[in-house]
Order: structure tokens, then C-alpha cells, then sequence
């Protein structure tokens, strides 16, 4: 186990405690007091400094630092925790996540913005009011030695700050500073074995340097004559008094790998410094201190020093091989829930908790084969269904009956199979809270995001590709749905805006919606764009709700330029493609002065959809069965012409287009005659129902999702493709697409392949 | 791997010759996945002429490229006795629709003439060089050059 997959589990670990962080702070936010919301926060920050500084992630250790620290103010009642205090808090837990992200990707960090968050901090932790921090930018870390230095792990004092590199280096209070860092005295005895395993005192004295400013002294009483010398022994020994902030541990850390084979010994110089000192050095998961009962086995578990981060790890190799043994990552779950963070066991459940990611990861890929095995099953029974048929006239046969139950042990096999994956949405929607500060924070607006049906469950693979066009959405709503609060004032609405973020199941299909309470779709505004950019006719008399998906046409967009909050210039085109490439649909809603609904309905699965086989122009097609409302052969009487080409079909007195799904595939190049064929009466987002012609249904089936994307690219009016019983690609039907044709939108051929021709 | 380290060294490559009527073309070797007999394939709508359709790799879905009709020839009358060469250009595998694979080729880099200046522009898009060999004339292709970039309009 080598030192990168332990820092792995550390970042593993980072991001559940940001997470942990940043959900506290929200609640916090929404006016919760508990003392065991700000503990959870505090230790969050904490647990996170701490390991940073095992791993010498300088930076992170010296913002966490500061943000520990007022955060300590907060928890011992000396900061109230206002709605601005807030504020800074969640965007500092921003800045540690990119700092965390930072430290594990390279890349950097915005740093004035941290340095701009520090200084805030700090102002807050001094007391001093947020404006006057503001304002006075240059404001050295006021020196006042912090009303709050009887509590415990709280000092103000602005020596605790040195380490940050972008501090005060040009400022005159340096030197003076320098004399208030905490002094040690540094016996470093090296044994012969030190060298013969070869490590070199210089070195690390060297090491030792850069920790802080140091003094040193060599004892070479022991030095013998020349002529009882032996070489390859120890004989000098060194006393180094050095001035750090970094705390005993990074002197320690220096000796790391060193210290069995030396002696060592790291004392404070001044008492008085100490006392003041010791609750601030950065002891790493030293939980201990914030549940007042004694952990040992915390700070053993979780130290810097090898063998014991072995054993952490080692702890975790056993959990993972327990999870494997009964292999059962639910279960898992379930039990890192319930495991008490705050408790004594708190470091076998990071134990438990980092075993839980590694494994994870490796659970993923074993269940993603497990998916795809199954998916294959479905195809092969499905095979071996068709043949049985084709081969035996007598339906009534025991092979049928066996064929039957095995159908139904497979979809059971493969609903079981799908649950595991299964993962609430709560990781994504967590993230969008973030969006929504920073957005709301540049727009000058400010807006409360309420989540709600966090822990609805949706399969893995469409979690992950639906933060995407949720950020795109959210980022919408913020910059163009809400008001400023100026207007919002004016207007009689709470200065704060609201957007909701709700998820829930509705018939098999999860069902997202972002609903905010701005302005609403200014319909003049959309209709009069959509003109200008001849999308739509001058004169198209369009209902409210279709001038409201107008904006999702491609080549819409109502910014007026492009903003650095409206994205890259992807309009919400985009995110209709992005939710209809996940089988979903995405509609709005708006009522102008009260604001915007989005609602995408998407697919709980992106691996199996059941669908209606279709025969159309000799191709195989297969057609979601969710979208289809009933299906009928129509009668001559029934089929009305309607001007040159369109035809209407009548259905209990009403009147329904008739789409030739042949024809707008360029399957064939005339109209079929409708009689002959069968009629889907099909419901599609915003469009109202239409009667799907296809020449004959085959059947009903489950199909597996294969991608076309994967090797091709999106082909206009399907959705994806499947493998059917005989082996051969069908492809599956966009309903939507096909409906959106039939109104006169051309299903555009991309020609990514063609271009170079 | 030493082997083809060693081919690496002396700037050597291997080359799969291929027939599409009476002309010979070659594809780097290190690209082609495997090749395969022709399946009928399903058809896809609205795709440009030269797209065969989609087939099913062993659970994947496979399109199919008509080479010649890709290259401005006539386009192909797939029989079983064609041949698919199922490549991978960058993240993508694809399936090239060929007449026969006919040979494979180790050629160094000075086997390779450069293209002559013909005025199809078809032909300076795809081909790399050509390669004499044993009174043969094989146009080397690249295959990164007949797929447009797709990646460019997901930005």
C-alpha cells in the first residue's frame, strides 16, 4: 500500500466531508442552531486540515486553518451565525473544494479569491464587521490577540495565519510576527541504522529548514579518536531550536520516515507561547478534542505516520474484503449511514467509509458488467423465445411454459440487477446549491434554492449525465428567471428569490423539476426572437405553450450576449438534446410574472425500455411503449384529407394528424396509404397527441438500450438502437422527434460524417 | 512488444492492404480491430449515401462505412464474399465495407511516394501516399480523414 493510494482515500474522504460541510452549513443557513449541526461542520473543516497537513498540502492546511477558526467562533457563540456570516462560510467551502480538487488534479486555484475569503474570515473571526473587512483590503490581519484565547482551539492570534503563501509577505509586521511563532527545540539523535537505510541527517535537516526559520547546533561529544572511529556508525548528534507555525507535527513529519532509526525528540520553548498554542496545532483527526471523551484509537488510526496509516488501510482492505464476501453494496450503504461519525468509533467508520469508495469503484465496474451480462441474457432469451416459436406449432408445449417462466426470471433477474445501481439524486442536486450561490453571488441577486426528494433513486448512469443540463437549467433560471431584488421589490415579491429543485418517481419514470418564481417567459419577447431569427413564421399563430418551447429551438437564445453565467454560448437546444440523448422529455410551463416550470421526465434506466416492435417501409422498428396512448386500425371513414398533404384521423369526434413515420424517416418517398397500416396514437411533450402510421406491429417487448451515439453520431428521429431476437439492430423510435417533424420542424440530418466529403 | 518496438526503431510499419474494384488501397494496421464478413445491416435515416446502416457487433452497434462510395466510387453491391474492416478511428469503432482484404504490407517510410497532385479533391483528402509494390500501386489512406470531427459540435 504506497503513499498515493492512501492520499487516494484521503481525497475519497475530502469529499464526503465537504459534502458533510456543505449540507451543515445549508442547514445553518436555513436557521438551524444545533450545536451538533455546527460541530459537524467545524469537524468537517477539521478533519480535512488535519489530513491535508499529513499529506504537506500547504495550502489547503492554511485555508482550512482559517476557516476552522471561525468557525470555532461560531461554535463557541462568539460569532452569530448571520445570514452574511454565511455567505462567506459557503463560499469559503467552495474555495475548499477547488482547493481539495486542486491538490489532487494540479491545476490551481482563483487565488484572490481565497485570498479575498481569508481576509473576510479572518475579519470575522476577529469580530470586526464584514464591510470594514471589505473595504480595507490591505487591513493587516488585526493583531489583537482575540478576546477568545480562553477557549479552547481558537486563536485569533494573526501569527496562526503566516503560513498561508499569499499572506501578508510584503508587510512591514512580518519580522514581528516572526518573533511570535511558536518556538521548539529539536533533539535529532541519529542511529547508524539511519544511515545504512539511507536516508541523510543533512537532508533532513535540510527538510527541516523549510518548515520555519531554525537555529542549529551540532553535538559532537561523541565524535571518538580517529583510530576507534568506525565509519558507517552515528556519531554527531544535532540540537535545532526552530520558530514554525506549522506545529509540532510538521516538524514531525519531516522525520517521518526517520524516526525509528533516530532519536527525536520535539519540544516547546516557551511555555507561555504553548498553552495559547497547542489547541491550533493542526493534530490531525484529533477528534478527541471536539467530543470531549477520550479516542485514542482515533488519532492512532488516522496519524501521518505510515504504520499506523497502514493499519487504516489495512482496516480498510478487510472491510472490503467483507463487502465482497457478501457482496452486497446496499447493505454497505446502509451501514456507512448509520455509523456514528461523531463517536468515539468515528475512525473505524473512515475506516469503513473509505473502504465503502474504494470498493465502490470496483463495485461499479463489476455491476456495470453484471448489467450488460444480463443485457445480454434479455436478448438471448428473447432469441431463444423466437426460435422455440418458429419451430414449434404447438403453442401449449412445456418448452413454452419453461420459455415463459425463464422470461420472467430475467426481467426479475434484471429489475434486482438495476436496483443496485440505483442511487439517489441527492450528489447532483448538492452540487447545483453551489451553482446557485456563485450565479446568484455575480448576478447580485439573491436566491434561496430549496431541494426537495433528494433521496429519490435513479440508475447511476443518468445521475451522471444529468448534472449537466440541470446546471445549464439552474444557471438559466438564476440569470434569466429571476429578478433582481431592486425589481423584485418593486414588483411586491420577496426580495429573495426561490428556485425549487424537486425530484420524484411517476409511473416508472423519474420526474425533475426546477420551478422558479421570476419573471416567467416573456412571451412578446421569445416570439418576436423567434421571428427575427426566422425560426417561425411572422404570422404562425402559436398557443402560449408553444411560444414557451420555442426556446428550446437551436440558434435560440434570449441573452443578449453571451455572459460568462449563461455558459458557453449553448442555448437550452442543448439541453433538450442532452435529456432527449438520456430518453427523456423536457417541458415549461410559465406564467409570466410568477415564473418558470421545467419538468424533465426521464427514464429511470438508460439500459432497458419496454417497447413495441414495428414494422415500417420492411425496417424494424421499436417504439417506447410509455409514450404510446393506444393503438388502432383505422377505418377508410375515419381518415380525413386536409389540404394538400395532410391527413387527419377522427377519433371519438376528435381529430388527430395522421404521421407517416416511413415518410419522415425518409423510409419511402410517398405517403402510405393509412388503411393498410396501424395507427399509434401517441402523446408527446407540448405537441398534443398524433397518430403514428406504421405498416404492422409485431409484438411487444423489453428491450435493451444500446447506444448509436457510442460509434455514430445522433441520427435525427431515433433515440437509440437495440438488438432484437434474431440479432439484428433495430432502431428505436424518438416519438418526440418524429412528432416535432410532423409540425413542420425538419428533423435536421447532421452530416458529421459527410462534412469532410 | 519488442517487436514492435523494434519496427518502431527502424521507422517501419505494417500496412492491411485491401480491394475495392480494380484499385488497391491500405489502412495502417494498428488501427483495424478485426475483419469480418458481411451481415445486412439496418438502415439509418436520414445518413448520408455512403452510410451502410448499423449491425451488431457482438452486443455493440456497429456502423458500416461503404468505402467506395465513401471515396466518390460507385456506391458498393454488399454480397457475403465483401469483407468488413472494423477499425477504430480515435474513440470510435467503425466498420469499413471492402471487396477483399488482400494483403499485409511492411513498408518503411520510404516505400511511402508522396501523393501526386491530381485534381480530385477526394483523393488528396484521404490519401497519405502510395506504395509500389511488386508492380502494384496501394494508396495508403487515413481513416482520422474521412470522419469529420464529430467532437466539435457537442461544445
Amino acid at each position: 500500500m504506497d503513499m498515493n493510494e492512501i492520499k487516494e482515500i484521503f481525497f475519497q474522504e475530502c469529499e464526503e466531508q465537504l459534502a458533510e460541510l456543505e449540507s451543515g452549513l445549508l442547514k445553518l443557513n436555513d436557521g438551524d442552531r444545533d450545536p451538533e449541526t455546527v460541530n459537524a461542520v467545524f469537524r468537517a473543516v477539521h478533519s480535512i486540515k488535519g489530513g491535508a497537513g499529513a499529506f504537506g498540502l500547504d495550502d489547503l492546511v492554511a485555508f482550512a486553518h482559517v476557516f476552522e477558526t471561525t468557525l470555532d467562533c461560531v461554535r463557541s457563540n462568539k460569532l452569530e451565525p448571520t445570514p452574511d456570516v454565511l455567505k462567506v462560510m459557503l463560499k469559503s467551502a467552495d474555495v475548499l473544494a477547488d482547493l481539495t480538487n486542486a491538490a489532487r488534479d494540479g491545476g490551481s486555484v482563483d487565488e484572490s479569491r481565497s485570498r479575498a475569503l481569508v481576509k473576510e474570515l479572518e475579519a470575522l473571526a476577529n469580530g470586526q464587521p464584514l464591510s470594514q473587512a471589505a473595504a480595507a483590503p490591505e487591513a493587516p490581519a488585526a493583531p489583537a490577540p482575540a478576546p477568545v484565547a480562553a477557549a479552547a482551539p481558537a486563536p485569533t492570534d494573526s501569527s496562526g495565519f503566516q503560513p498561508i503563501p499569499f499572506s501578508f509577505d510584503d508587510f512591514p509586521a512580518v519580522e514581528e510576527e516572526a518573533k511570535d511563532l511558536p518556538a521548539y527545540e529539536v533533539l535529532f539523535k541519529p542511529r547508524s541504522d539511519l544511515y545504512a537505510k539511507g536516508n541523510d541527517a543533512a537532508l533532513l535537516l535540510r527538510d527541516l529548514s523549510r518548515v520555519g526559520e531554525m537555529t542549529i547546533f551540532c553535538n559532537m561529544d561523541s565524535l571518538p579518536t580517529l583510530d576507534k572511529l568506525d565509519p558507517e556508525a552515528a556519531y554527531f548528534h544535532w540540537v535545532i531550536s526552530i520558530a514554525t507555525d506549522k506545529g509540532e507535527d510538521a516538524i514531525r513529519t519531516v522525520f517521518e520516515f526517520a524516526e525509528w532509526d533516530c532519536d527525536l525528540q520535539v519540544k516547546p520553548i516557551a511555555e507561555a507561547i504553548v498553552s495559547e498554542d497547542q489547541p491550533m496545532v493542526p493534530v490531525p483527526f484529533d477528534l478527541s478534542i471536539l467530543d470531549e471523551e477520550p479516542a485514542p484509537a482515533e488519532v492512532k488510526a488516522e496519524a501521518p505516520a505510515p504504520s499506523p496509516a497502514a493499519e487504516t488501510v489495512a482496516a480498510a482492505e478487510t472491510a472490503t474484503a467483507v463487502m465482497n464476501a457478501v457482496n452486497n453494496a446496499v447493505a454497505a450503504k446502509a451501514e456507512k449511514k448509520e455509523a456514528p461519525a461523531a463517536s468515539a468509533a468515528a475512525a473505524n467508520a473512515a475506516a469503513a467509509a473509505a473502504a465503502n469508495n474504494a470498493a465502490g469503484m470496483a463495485q461499479t465496474i463489476r455491476v456495470d458488467r453484471l448489467i450488460n451480462l444480463v443485457g445480454e441474457l434479455v436478448i438471448n432469451q428473447a432469441m431463444l423465445s423466437q426460435s422455440v416459436i418458429e419451430n414449434d406449432n404447438n403453442g401449449a408445449s412445456s418448452i413454452n411454459m419453461g420459455l415463459e417462466e425463464l422470461q420472467q426470471l430475467t426481467r426479475e433477474i434484471q429489475d434486482s440487477v438495476m436496483a443496485i445501481r440505483a442511487q439517489p439524486v441527492k450528489p447532483v442536486f448538492q452540487r447545483m446549491s453551489r451553482i446557485v450561490r456563485e450565479i446568484a453571488d455575480m448576478t447580485g441577486k439573491s436566491i434561496r434554492l430549496i431541494t426537495e426528494g433528494e433521496n429519490t433513486e435513479v440508475d447511476k448512469t443518468v445521475i451522471d449525465k444529468l448534472a449537466e443540463p440541470l446546471t445549464h437549467m439552474i444557471r438559466n433560471a438564476v440569470d434569466h428567471g429571476v429578478e433582481t431584488p431592486e425589481k423584485r421589490i418593486a414588483l411586491g415579491k420577496n426580495p429573495e428569490g426561490t428556485v425549487r429543485l424537486t425530484a420524484k418517481h411517476r409511473s416508472g419514470r423519474i420526474l425533475i423539476e426546477l420551478a422558479d418564481d421570476g419573471a416567467g417567459i416573456n412571451r412578446e419577447r421569445v416570439r418576436q426572437k423567434a421571428i427575427d431569427k426566422d425560426l417561425i413564421n411572422p404570422d404562425a399563430n402559436l398557443s402560449d405553450e408553444e411560444i414557451d418551447n420555442l426556446i428550446f429551438l437551436p440558434g435560440f437564445s434570449t441573452a443578449e450576449k453571451l455572459s460568462d453565467i449563461s455558459g458557453r454560448g449553448v442555448g437550452m437546444d442543448v439541453v433538450k438534446r442532452s435529456i432527449q440523448a438520456l430518453g427523456g422529455r423536457i417541458n415549461i410551463s410559465s406564467k409570466p410574472g410568477h415564473g418558470s416550470v421545467f419538468t424533465m421526465s426521464l427514464p429511470l434506466t438508460l439500459a432497458v425500455l419496454d417497447g413495441m416492435v414495428v414494422t415500417v417501409a420492411g425496417q424494424t422498428l421499436v417504439v417506447p411503449l410509455t409514450a404510446i396512448v393506444e393503438t388502432l386500425q383505422p377505418e377508410p371513414a375515419a381518415i380525413h384529407s386536409f389540404g394538400a398533404n395532410q391527413r387527419l384521423i377522427s377519433i371519438r369526434n376528435s381529430f388527430c394528424p395522421l404521421v407517416d413515420v416511413g415518410r419522415i424517416l425518409n423510409f419511402r418517398s410517398t405517403q402510405a396509404n393509412p388503411v393498410d397500416g396501424v395507427a399509434l396514437l401517441v402523446e408527446s411533450e407540448g405537441g398534443g397527441q398524433r397518430a403514428l402510421m406504421v405498416d404492422a406491429i409485431q409484438g411487444q417487448r423489453q428491450v435493451v438500450i444500446k447506444s448509436l451515439e457510442a460509434n455514430y453520431t445522433h441520427v435525427p428521429g431515433i433515440a437509440a438502437a437495440t438488438i432484437l431476437g434474431d440479432g439484428r439492430v433495430a432502431l428505436i423510435l424518438d416519438v418526440d422527434a418524429v412528432v416535432a417533424a410532423s409540425r413542420g420542424q425538419s428533423l435536421k440530418p447532421e452530416m458529421a460524417y459527410a462534412s469532410a466529403g | 512488444m519488442s517487436y514492435t518496438a523494434k519496427n518502431l526503431h527502424q521507422g517501419s510499419r505494417e500496412l492491411i492492404a485491401f480491394r475495392i474494384g480494380d484499385q488497391e488501397f491500405c489502412v495502417n494496421i494498428m488501427s483495424v480491430r478485426e475483419i469480418r464478413g458481411w451481415t445486412p445491416a439496418t438502415a439509418l435515416p436520414h445518413s448520408p449515401s455512403y452510410m451502410m446502416g448499423v449491425i451488431n457487433l457482438r452486443g455493440a452497434v456497429l456502423p458500416i462505412l461503404d468505402l467506395s462510395a465513401r471515396l466518390g466510387m460507385k456506391p458498393a453491391d454488399p454480397t457475403a464474399r465483401h469483407v468488413i474492416i472494423v477499425a477504430q478511428v480515435k474513440t470510435k469503432v467503425v466498420g469499413l465495407l471492402v471487396d477483399a482484404v488482400s494483403d499485409i504490407l511492411t513498408v518503411t517510410d520510404e516505400n511511402i511516394q508522396p501523393t501526386p497532385e491530381v485534381s480530385s479533391e477526394l483523393e488528396r483528402q484521404f490519401a497519405r501516399g502510395i506504395l509500389a509494390i511488386e508492380k502494384r500501386m496501394i494508396c495508403l489512406i487515413e481513416l482520422e480523414a474521412l470522419f469529420a470531427d464529430t467532437e466539435s459540435e457537442a461544445a
